[in-house]
């Protein structure tokens, strides 16, 4: 049904390749996120996806069809706006039965639809308001609302919640992953936030610099990414990395070990650390340490822990959780 | 500010301010005074600013006399006839540009703004020479076409500038809603290009209003708008300054107005966007 | 944000292309053929002509013209006249920019200062610049500058002194005033809506550094203020070199008439086709070194 996948799709302006060549299979219904830094490419390769960009070579099928030189509109999909995109003229009806009045669909079936997306989303008393008498989330539901209720076969979203504030995007996070329960369609999300990712995926599609670095399951990327760039960008805080004389102990150019994975004990371990700074956060508390050799890392304390600085502690890593990384940033898999 | 000015300060201001407004703004107010009195009052010293006999007779004369009906008309179907044709080509132009930009768009607009840099002098002979030999000469339609010409590079400047502001994901968003080119036009961009396109329709009318040198120098009493109209009365017979007073009051009223609505479009469409 | 798929480029050529279409015959037609009869002994009222014929023009009455060389432009460069009109041009620019930018930034400052009534002072202090040019040059010719019932007259009276007969003795300064009035509005209404986009936490920054009012407006105003007065001053030449309304309704072509305006006495009153558009020529070239600055500086405005 959903089914959408990539070959080779290549995007280039003039000089500027953005993406070089991108292969990638969505399986219908998947919750699939588009992860990566500013520039990655993730937001162009949504748009090709949409319609909205042309690919320079490549194809895009959408449930085996070849969808490469069709019309945004003929692909089946909806998409989500990062600044939602309203139309400021219309009101919220306008807006959300904009796409079935372009479909050519009967009055009373518009009506009714209309009405049906605006009950789930809670819109129904806002419907004859102008986009710019609503808040910030509730412009967002009616930019969901105009995407639902063309009850498309995918839905793309474009950094939905990135101009709320933080504790809506918790909120908004909820609903779009019941959303998706609910509706069971094929979801692509694109977003910065790895924690976002790391909540709502099936999988994630990790990018850097236009290029797939790894897609897997958020879990499968935590334990085993595939390079140096995926494993410091999945997981917070960072992964510590470290280089030198220390990882030549383990047979690697690089060896990354997450914070969570270090344990901290007052009289013996690996490698010995000063304090410099600690953040309390109530259930954990992370210490930003002096590692010696090992640099500076950080290291996750389970619960409250008393801290002073420029204590001395030690530091053992667990065995299987260290990562191995050679010299061109791949990871070494025994 | 957030906090208050002091009411002492803000007096003081008050009163230079108000002073200096009143000085620069004298002549007009002056005129406007002078068309109510009459003529023997209009040149009478020490000038009198309240205490006269009020009246309308020179409203009267300058109606009935020379005409002023027809001159009017001719102003506004000049400004209006030349803002409508340009529009009709500026629109499309600007649109374009604004979504549709080549690798030479950006050249196209600085050439369109040279356009507007050539002097009218030199271009006055030829134009001169072909209206006469085409009879356009003292022809609304020829001054309309003139005019629309002159003023075509501020117009499509600032439609473009409008235009660039319209955000194009509202615009995308419209074509995953399905919308064909056609339809994306009319629902979607025309409705929120509309505020832009009536800051040019303005802008427009203010300048083909007030133009003065094709009209003067194409027009002598056909097609002849009210700045012609006007100067005609540099060289008068015998009193005249509070008909000459009367005719300007009714001359510059109306932009007068329309341009206190207009402010902000004067700016972008006379900066060429360069200040908003 | 580009809409520039294929399906739509093509159409935006055709979009374009009326106005492109237009502007260049406008610009070009006239300019060229104003450049063909800069060389061209071409009097209006001349019946015969005096060297062989040209392949003529269609549109054009073909007995009056003859080749001329470059002698129109000696002719219309050692006329002294033209000496006049071109320093009257460059006075008449020079003065106005004076003012209008110095008077516009007093009057840009003060309106954006808090006071009661500022929508009123402002119309008031912005209107000379809608009033049409001739209805201004008629108003101060007569009712203000007249030198025996002129409200200046009276003035200059009231104190004492004896009045000026401006258009017989200061012609100059007469049409400088006049439009310099016009003129110092425009300059006023950019640099407020400049200044008023100075960005507030810049001012209360300047505050928290205890900026005294001086050192605030010469190290943090006028820096911003730099490039709207740029852009006044080049669209202002623009338009001055090409004042003309004002010096023909007001009859001082004599002493105070400009290059365009010398540019019409030698096309439209003694019909010498040839020297006018010589003499338009080379108000083309003038008008060209200043169109390069201005593009330059409206063309960084372009990728905002």
């Amino acid at each position: 049904m959903g089914t959408i996948s990539l070959k080779n799709a290549r995007k280039a302006f003039g000089d500027a390749v953005i993406i070089p060549g991108a292969d990638l299979d969505i399986k219908d219904g998947e919750f699939v996120v588009f992860v990566g830094p500013s520039g990655c490419g993730k937001s162009t390769l949504l748009r090709m996806i949409a319609g909205l960009e042309d690919l320079t070579s490549g194809a895009i099928h959408i449930d085996g069809k070849d969808m490469t030189n069709e019309a945004p509109s003929k692909r089946g999909l909806s998409m989500v706006f990062q600044s939602y995109a309203l139309y400021p003229h219309m009101s919220v009806r306008g807006n959300i039965s904009f796409g079935l009045k372009m479909a050519g669909l009967p009055k009373a079936e518009i009506e009714a639809k209309v009405a049906k997306a605006a009950a789930t989303l809670n819109l129904t008393e806002y419907l004859d308001r102008k986009p710019r008498q609503l808040s910030g989330g509730q412009r967002q539901r009616v930019a969901i609302g105009r995407a639902i209720v063309r009850n498309p076969e995918g839905f793309l979203f474009d950094e939905p919640l990135s101009n709320l504030d933080a504790a809506l995007r918790v909120n908004m996070r909820l609903e779009i992953m019941q959303m998706h329960k609910d509706l069971g369609a094929t979801m692509i999300y694109v977003t910065h936030d790895q924690v976002e990712a790391m909540t709502m995926a099936d999988r994630i599609v990790v990018l850097n610099r236009g290029v797939i670095e790894q897609v897997g399951s958020p879990l499968e990327l935590y334990n085993k990414p595939d390079s140096l760039f995926v494993a410091g960008f999945i997981g917070s805080p960072k992964m510590n990395l470290i280089q030198g004389s220390e990882a030549k102990k383990y047979d690697a150019t690089t060896i990354g070990i997450r914070p969570e994975h270090l344990a901290i004990s007052q009289k013996e371990g690996t490698w010995p650390a000063k304090i410099r700074l600690a953040e309390h956060l109530g259930a954990d508390t992370f210490l930003h340490v002096d590692a010696g050799p090992c640099g500076m890392m950080t290291v996750r304390a389970e619960g409250e822990y008393d801290a002073t600085a420029d204590a001395k502690i030690f530091l053992t890593p667990e065995p299987s959780r260290i990562h191995r990384f050679d010299k061109d940033g791949k990871a070494i898999r025994k | 500010m957030a906090r208050t000015v002091s009411t002492r300060r803000k007096l003081i201001v008050t009163a230079i301010a108000w002073a200096i407004g009143l000085l620069i703004f004298f002549p007009i107010l002056w005129t406007i005074l002078t068309s109510f009195k009459t003529e023997g009052e209009a040149i009478a010293l020490p000038p009198k600013f309240l205490f006269f006999d009020w009246t309308l007779e020179n409203y009267g004369v300058v109606q009935e006399r020379s005409d002023y009906l027809k001159f009017a008309m001719n102003s506004i179907m000049l400004a209006l006839g030349s803002t409508f044709f340009a529009l009709v080509i500026a629109i499309p132009s600007a649109w374009a540009m604004a979504f549709a930009p080549g690798r030479r768009t950006k050249d196209l607009l600085m050439w369109m703004l040279s356009t507007k840099m050539m002097p009218p002098v030199g271009a006055l002979l030829p134009i001169y020479l072909i209206f006469r030999d085409f009879g356009l000469l003292d022809t609304r339609g020829g001054i309309i076409t003139v005019l629309m010409l002159l003023n075509l590079p501020i117009l499509i400047w600032m439609l473009y500038t409008y235009f660039k502001e319209i955000p194009g994901e509202i615009l995308e968003a419209s074509r995953m809603d399905g919308a064909s080119l056609g339809k994306e036009l009319l629902y979607v961009l025309t409705p929120m290009a509309i505020p832009g396109i009536a800051s040019t329709l303005l802008l427009n009318i203010i300048l083909a209003w007030n133009e003065a040198f094709w009209t003067l120098a194409l027009t002598t009493k056909d097609a002849a708008p009210l700045t012609q109209f006007i100067a005609s009365y540099s060289s008068p017979e015998g009193l005249f300054w509070a008909k000459l007073s009367a005719a300007s009051t009714m001359a510059i009223a109306p932009i007068l107005v329309l341009g206190w609505f207009a402010q902000k479009q004067l700016v972008r469409g006379l900066t060429f966007g360069a200040v908003k | 944000m580009s809409m520039a798929t294929q399906q739509t480029r093509a159409l935006g050529k055709l979009a374009v292309s009326p106005s492109v279409f237009a502007l260049f015959m406008w610009m070009i037609v006239p300019l060229a053929m104003t450049i063909y009869f800069s060389f061209l002994r071409y009097n209006l009222l001349d019946p015969n002509p005096i060297c062989s014929l040209l392949s003529p023009d269609a549109l054009l009455d073909a007995e009056n013209r003859c080749l001329a060389g470059i002698t129109n432009y000696s002719y219309f460069l050692t006329d002294p006249a033209f000496f006049k009109a071109m320093g009257n041009s460059l006075k008449l620019v020079g003065w106005v920019l004076v003012i209008s930018v110095v008077g516009g930034t007093l009057l840009a400052l003060l309106l954006d200062q808090a006071f009661y009534g500022r929508g009123f002072v402002r119309i008031m202090m912005i209107a000379p610049f809608l009033v049409m040019p001739t209805v201004s040059a008629l108003v101060w010719k007569n009712m203000m500058m007249n030198p025996v019932s002129g409200f200046l007259a009276y003035l200059f009276k009231l104190v004492g002194l004896q009045p000026i007969d401006w258009f017989a003795h200061a012609p100059m300064t007469a049409v400088v005033l006049m439009v310099a009035w016009q003129w110092v509005p425009f300059a006023t209404l950019i640099l407020l809506t400049s200044l008023q986009s100075l960005d507030e936490e810049q001012k209360e920054a300047a505050e928290m550094d205890g900026t005294p009012p001086l050192s605030y407006f010469f190290y943090i105003v006028l820096p911003h203020l730099i490039r709207p007065m740029t852009v006044v001053i080049l669209i202002e030449t623009i338009f001055l070199l090409n004042i003309f309304a004002e010096i023909y309704v007001t009859g001082t072509a004599g002493r105070a008439g400009n290059l365009p305006f010398l540019v019409y006495q030698y096309g439209l009153i003694a019909n010498d086709i040839g020297g006018a558009s010589a003499g338009g020529i080379i108000a083309v070239i003038l008008a060209n070194i200043v169109a390069v600055f201005l593009m330059r500086m409206i063309g960084k405005n372009l990728d905002t």
